[in-house]
């Protein structure tokens, strides 16, 4: 059962092959079992896994089961849960126990979804390995000395090392895409307003968004049509139609213009990683699409823009966390002021402290304009880099990391670790959706394709890497790992 | 040497919304502490605020009353600080594009001119929740029911010039916002609060001296004392030598004067930067204009008609037109009565001299505008006379009655104008007043008409107050001459 | 841009982080290498280029004025690390 795509295992309980409950119980036994090794939870919901499981059953022999009731999966830990402990993988909400459901949390209970649990991952998302983690690294399935990428790290290695069959993470700037690279999983980031933020623990305000993360894209247009959609609740959130993202994922490609960005094939790309991508571009011609080279001349300046940008929201947006309402709060605070910088102090991890003082010193009077202000015009330049090639071609093309996952403790410089996401954190700025596609193997680590594409343009996206999946078997390969503890 | 005092007001208004400005939280006053703090009020992990209609619509509202430009697109910006009171570690606020533009306010002065203010600008925001210093174990207990009610800040340029000008200007908002019912302006719950921005210098000079800016100054009469006490305290300092810091400080109404904030703080940086979490405000233009075609006659308008269209005095006109609940009562009463000067003198005399002394607002008064118009219409009529009419306001006042014709019907106070009868009681007078009538006849001619004081008098009384005065007077003296 | 002690440590305080001077100067160090990262941004030609601050050109949406949430105090508490009579206790503030 642990192999099986959402499909497939909705496909068994629809013919009753299984029950939700027993389903929920052999998955609850496998995270039991491997967790230990990977580290990828910070909480399993045991009773309430199977309470939800058997409400599904229930329901299912009622003659009212959706699409997704009684599929497991798991959140990561940034998605506010009500009743169960909601940490951003920090010390500072280690006893936050959420009062209240994300709207995302709410629309999956209401699909009949099972949760098994909250994933670890990168202390409030910044991260590109799990490594900054209050809970410790999570290690990859395929390696378990390799990191699964972050910072939804725990969401991907639970669901290639088949403990479940999705999860749902989050995307600032490349966390759902560069983890499900590096686990060779599917991971979907949609367009920034397509799903609700209420409820998810706010890194960066502007580029956060949340999306599936699972075997196929398939699964991941399933998941969509259940937590896409307008919500009163978030006034970024888009009052636009959802289209059911599984009706055109058959649709030939012939015709298809697929650009591959000549700065994504640049210095810094491994070159095994680019032959791989280059293969999968390959496949794509024999199925019918024509390749044409682009280019998006700001992408060097993504990253700088991003590290301005982004600290300077979370700065704002982790001011709430101050020992007064939630959160931890320092023993014996002599005054006002010590409650306040103890309390963060111990709260906080060292990259986020890193990330909040570099957006509290670009904010700062003197600075807002060399920093602040530039890098909003250089992010507009990017988006518009985005919204030219669109005019040329219908998807872009390209790795969506230049390495596959590293070791454990390999990057020890925040600069360094920075320069990772050069290939996923222009897409959160312009805002466009982009997936990321098992494309092959180097050095026994999984390559993901990226496949981006312009605003809403997410039933496309879903298609393109459905027809892959149709043609090659990437997505199919288990972790040795996955198969020696089935 | 001469000084001149240069002053600015930034008004706080809370806005009569229902709900909080970002959240579904009740605004009502009054409640146990934190049991209308919603997730999104307390600022839980997660939360997004949503901006509330009628918060945008009072802020156009003043705008337009101001006779301000609206612009097209505003923006919400984070005002970032650490307070307890601040739940989130910012206040939600506009810092570069607010919702009202540059406008004017005019004011009335006791001299009954009036002067034109100008607006900087009015911007919304949240308000933050209340500190409470009262003891818990030497803690601070922090209460965030008001955090997230709507506030419209608006900020005056520094054209008031003295402390007077400052409450008159104070006023002016207060009245307008009223007329709007965009506020309860109710000062002591803190629905109105102000800070003052103060500085002197050299009459002629150009240059702005260095300001003080007074904090939360919550009534009229203390931003008068307040400003006095600061421009004296300025003056001398600057007389002996000394230099004005420019700080914030705080007026303690006790001793009647300002005191510096004690803050060892560094310089605040608020690092100001647009939310992310919410989006522009725009505008368009039949929003904007349906609001304007809504909009009740306001205070400026409404002194100037009852100055040219019913004739009354600049100071009637300012003082009836104060308050819409004033101006509402008076034209209520001029409506009953059929004439604007004898409502405006009731309604200024009788009716708040009684409500004075009480302690009454308008809305609270047990005589009811139609009861004072049906009075008023009675003593033009000549059914009363004045002083009748008095007795009849006090019957009415005391709730003896139901209208001003049941008061005169119970107690007869119908005024006497047949001339027969009046005759009667005038005879029966001087047949009752044999010496006073032989000083009268002996008095020299110029001095009878003092004289005729005490029969009218005593004819009053027969009549219990309600002979017609004019027709006594006339026919006594008619009467009286032909004894002589 | 060069970045100073006295920069970080003035961040730390207006961000209410407790640093000691040791992690005050591997921030010093960190933050020194971003902002030179970072300042690759000064070679772009952004004159005329407005900021952008969303990546949609949404406009805000506007909520009814409806009271919607009722007293949830106790719930809402149950996280909180210090109450008393259904008041946020801190340290004496000051005034």
């Amino acid at each position: 059962m642990h192999d099986k795509t959402l499909r497939e295992l909705a496909d068994a309980l629809g013919a009753g092959e299984f029950s939700s409950r027993e389903l929920t119980q052999y998955l609850l036994g496998r995270i039991d079992r491997l967790d230990g090794d990977l580290n990828s939870f910070i909480t399993v919901t045991f009773e309430q896994a199977l309470a939800a499981a058997d409400a599904a059953d229930a329901a299912r022999a009622r003659g009212e089961a959706g699409p997704l009731t009684g599929l497991p999966l798991a959140l990561k830990d940034i998605f506010c849960t009500q009743g169960v402990k909601t940490s951003a993988g920090s010390r500072m909400l280690d006893n936050f126990v959420s009062p209240y459901d994300a709207t995302v949390v709410e629309k999956l209970a209401a699909a009949g979804t099972v949760s098994l649990g909250k994933t670890n991952m990168d202390e409030f998302a910044m991260g590109s390995s799990n490594e900054n983690s209050h809970y410790g690294p999570v290690n990859n399935p395929w390696d378990l000395a390799a990191v699964p990428g972050g910072s939804s790290g725990g969401s991907a290695a639970a669901v290639a090392a088949g403990l479940v069959p999705a999860a749902m993470g989050t995307d600032t700037g490349g966390s759902i895409r560069q983890p499900a690279a590096f686990c060779g999983i599917t991971g979907l980031k949609p367009t920034y307003g397509r799903v609700s933020r209420y409820g998810i623990i706010a890194y960066a305000s502007s580029l956060d968004q949340a999306g599936p993360m699972a075997r196929t894209a398939e699964d991941c247009a399933l998941l969509l049509n259940a937590i896409a959609g307008h919500d009163l609740r978030d006034s970024t959130s888009v009052a636009r139609g959802v289209p059911d993202y599984t009706a055109e994922l058959d649709a030939p490609l012939s015709g298809l213009k697929i650009g591959l960005p000549k700065e994504y094939f640049g210095e810094g790309l491994d070159p095994a990683v680019a032959d791989t991508v280059r293969e999968a571009v390959r496949v794509y011609e024999s199925l019918g699409a024509s390749v044409h080279e682009v280019s998006l001349p700001h992408t060097h300046y993504a990253i700088p823009a991003y590290y301005v940008i982004a600290p300077a929201e979370a700065s704002s947006n982790l001011s709430r966390y101050d020992g007064v309402r939630f959160g931890h709060r320092c023993d014996a605070p002599a005054d006002l002021i010590d409650l306040y910088k103890r309390s963060r102090a111990e709260g906080f991890g060292e990259e986020v402290k890193r990330r909040i003082l570099i957006g509290t010193h670009t904010l700062s009077e003197g600075f807002f304009d060399a920093y602040y202000k530039k890098a909003q015009q250089v992010r507009r330049l990017i988006r518009q880099d985005f919204l030219d090639a669109f005019e040329e071609v219908d998807v872009l093309m390209g790795p969506a990391s230049p390495t596959p996952a590293f070791d454990l403790g390999a990057k020890k410089d925040p600069v360094s670790m920075y320069l990772q996401d050069i290939y996923t954190i222009a897409i959160n700025l312009a805002g466009i959706p982009g997936i990321s596609v098992p494309a092959g193997f180097v050095g026994g680590r999984p390559v993901g394709l990226q496949v981006l594409g312009t605003h809403f343009a997410e039933e496309r996206l879903l298609n393109v890497a459905h027809r892959f999946q149709q043609a090659t078997d990437w997505h199919l390969r288990r972790p040795a790992f996955a198969e020696e503890n089935a | 040497m001469q000084w001149e005092t240069v002053i600015g007001l930034e008004v706080h208004v809370q806005l009569a919304t229902r709900s909080k400005i970002f959240s579904g939280a009740s605004t009502a006053f009054g409640a146990e502490p934190n049991t209308q703090a919603c997730a999104v009020d307390l600022g839980l992990p997660g939360v997004l605020p949503v901006l509330n209609e009628a918060a945008v619509a009072m802020a156009v509202q003043f705008g337009l009353a101001i006779h301000a430009e609206i612009p097209e697109v505003s923006v919400f910006d984070r005002k970032n600080y650490f307070y307890p009171d601040l739940p989130k570690g910012y206040q939600t606020s506009q810092m570069y594009h607010p919702i009202v533009g540059p406008g004017v306010v005019e004011i009335s002065l006791d001299d009954g001119s009036t002067k034109r203010i100008g607006v900087h600008h009015a911007h919304l925001e949240e308000d933050a929740g209340k500190s409470l210093h009262e003891d818990f174990h030497g803690m601070t207990g922090v209460d965030l029911n008001r955090a997230g009610t709507p506030l419209l800040e608006i900020v005056s340029d520094p054209d008031l010039r003295s402390a007077k000008e400052a409450a008159a200007y104070l006023k002016a908002i207060h009245s307008i916002v009223t007329y709007l019912g965009i506020s309860d302006g109710n000062m002591a719950e803190g629905s109105m609060r102000c800070d003052v921005n103060v500085s002197v210098r050299p009459k002629g000079q150009e240059a702005f001296g260095t300001r003080a800016e007074i904090k939360n100054v919550n009534s009229f009469r203390f931003v008068e004392r307040a400003i006095e006490f600061e421009v004296e305290r300025q003056i001398e300092l600057l007389e002996d030598g000394g230099e004005v810091v420019q700080e914030t400080r705080l007026f303690d109404p006790e001793r009647g004067e300002t005191r510096s904030m004690r803050t060892k703080e560094q310089a605040n940086d608020y690092r100001y930067f647009p939310c992310p979490d919410l989006l522009p405000v725009v505008l368009d233009q039949a929003y904007v204009d349906h609001l304007r075609g809504n909009l009740p006659e306001l205070p400026a308008e409404k002194r100037e008609r009852f100055q040219s269209e019913l004739g009354l005095s600049a100071y009637d006109a300012s003082v009836l037109s104060a308050t819409r609940e004033m101006a509402d009562y008076f034209e209520a009463v001029k409506d009953v009565c059929g004439d604007a000067k004898q409502a405006a003198n009731w309604v200024q005399g009788e009716l708040s001299g009684a409500l004075n002394r009480e302690g009454l607002a308008i809305n609270d008064s047990p005589v009811s505008a139609r009861q004072l118009g049906e009075l008023v219409a009675r003593v033009m009529d000549d059914t009363i006379n004045g002083k009748a009419a008095k007795q009849v306001f006090q019957a009415l006042w005391h709730g003896e009655g139901e209208s001003a014709d049941a008061v005169i019907e119970a107690k007869g106070l119908k005024q006497v104008t047949d001339t027969a009868a009046i005759e009667a009681m005038i005879d029966q007078v001087i047949a009752d007043s044999p010496a006073q009538v032989a000083q009268y006849r002996d008095a020299p001619v110029e001095k009878r008409g003092k004289m005729i004081g005490y029969f009218v008098g005593q004819v009053m009384k027969a009549s219990r107050g309600t002979a017609n005065p004019q027709q006594v007077n006339a026919l006594l003296k008619e009467k009286l001459d032909a004894l002589c | 841009m060069a970045l100073e002690h006295a920069d970080v440590q003035r961040a730390a305080h207006l961000a209410r982080l407790g640093l000691d001077d040791n992690e005050a100067a591997r921030y010093v160090d960190d933050l020194g290498r971003i902002l030179e990262m970072v300042d690759q941004l000064q070679r772009v030609d952004t004159d005329g280029v407005a900021p952008l601050a969303h990546p949609l050109d949404a406009t805000q949406r506007l909520r009814a004025d409806e009271v919607t949430e009722s007293d949830e105090r106790e719930r809402f508490q149950r996280c909180a690390p210090l109450v008393e009579k259904g008041l946020y206790l801190v340290p004496r503030v000051v005034e």
